[in-house]
């Protein structure tokens, strides 16, 4: 499984990679926003996004929104992992077609969980 | 110019009249048409005069209308100590969840290390033929002990790293906090700039802090249309605590399940 964690903090993203690795996910990538994950998803054969939302130049609630708009990535399941808190912006990520919303800090156990449900959700169709 | 000619030929009528005068020895009658010379200048002073005071004032008035300095000083300077207090907090959080799973991570490992090498000394007896028969029968209960409590072990230690690791999340929580005042200094330093401007004489320039929040809103505009923009971590005794944010993961998720997730 191809994986791409976007985040503009390179400390974070290293955390996210070292989890994903202990539950066994060793095909990761790095993109530092929405503007430099965005060419990297198209073609890029990934096959799980896992985004913060506040980052410099594109955000990630519109990374998300241009990969639900782009008709080989609408379909791509998108985690998102972030600061942000208000009930507002959970239910425009909802909207937007998010299909797990992390709230930092956050526990291994959380990421663990959140993945197998989405998975799980993808295998159920 | 009809006006013009009319004031020069009243000014030239006064002239003559007052050389007469002076000719005449009328020193008073000469005063009052001098200071009757004098008034259209005067006028001319004072209208330039009010002129002068009435920009400034509406300078004045404009930029203190415009400009964000009271809302910054009064409610945004106080906020942002709050954050940093707030960084001040996680960082000290985080440095000490750091360290307090290394103090107990080092003494496992140490104990680890020096059974390790005490029995690799018995070990290497016992391949040398040194032990008695009771002496290898301790040795081999006590292997099997250390292979037990290694496992054990060596778990505790791989989960305080996971714990190391973890407290490292500060270092992204805590940076969007700072950023955010960074960009609170910089608009206050933008605001301050423009009060500088206007307050250094020249009254052109008095249009550059309307110019600035005009554009500094035109570019909040922007991005909302876009999305609503990220604001980073929940400080307490901010401006957050006042919006409707979730208090938790189990929030999260109980809100998510109610949007039929």
């Amino acid at each position: 499984m191809k994986i791409l964690v976007v985040d503009d903090f390179s400390t974070m993203r290293r955390i996210i990679k070292n989890l994903l690795r202990e539950l066994g996910f060793n095909n990761t990538t790095e993109a530092d926003d929405g503007s430099t994950a965005l060419p990297m998803l198209k073609g890029g054969n990934f096959d799980f996004l896992v985004t913060d939302w506040n980052m410099p130049n594109m955000e990630g609630i519109e990374l998300l929104r241009a990969v639900r708009a782009d008709p080989e990535l609408k379909s791509l399941p998108v985690l998102m992992v972030t600061a942000e808190a208000k009930r507002d912006q959970i239910v425009e990520a909802a909207q937007a077609g998010v299909n797990g919303y992390i709230v930092k800090p956050f526990t291994a156990e959380t990421l663990k969980e959140k993945i197998d449900k989405i998975f799980e959700r993808i295998e159920a169709g | 110019m009809d006006t013009d000619d009319t004031s020069t030929k009243a000014q030239l009528d006064l002239a003559r009249q007052l050389v007469a005068y002076l000719e005449a020895g009328e020193e008073d009658q000469a005063s009052a048409v001098i200071r009757q010379l004098r008034i259209p200048h005067e006028r001319e002073l004072f209208d330039e005069l009010g002129k002068l005071t009435r920009d400034l004032h509406e300078a004045l008035n404009s930029f203190r209308g415009d400009s964000r300095l009271v809302e910054l000083t009064r409610d945004e300077i106080p906020d942002a100590k709050e954050r940093l207090n707030y960084v001040v907090t996680m960082t000290e959080q985080a440095t000490h969840r750091t360290l307090n799973a290394i103090d107990e991570a080092m003494p496992v490992a140490e104990t680890l290390h020096s059974g390790s090498l005490e029995l690799a000394e018995r070990w290497a007896r016992f391949r040398n033929r040194d032990l008695s028969v009771d002496e290898f029968r301790d040795l081999a209960r006590d292997l099997d002990d250390h292979f037990a409590q290694a496992g054990a072990e060596t778990e505790r230690l791989r989960s305080l790293i996971s714990e190391i690791m973890m407290a490292q999340d500060f270092q992204d929580l805590t940076g969007q906090i700072i950023r955010r005042v960074i960009r609170l200094v910089h608009e206050v330093e933008e605001n301050l700039v423009g009060l500088i401007r206007l307050s250094s004489a020249k009254m052109e320039p008095a249009q550059q802090p309307t110019k600035a929040v005009k554009e500094k809103t035109a570019e909040t505009v922007d991005q909302e249309a876009v999305g609503t923009m990220g604001h980073g971590p929940v400080v307490p005794n901010t401006v957050d605590a006042a919006a409707d944010v979730v208090s938790g993961q189990d929030d999260v998720d109980a809100l998510l399940s109610s949007l039929g997730f």
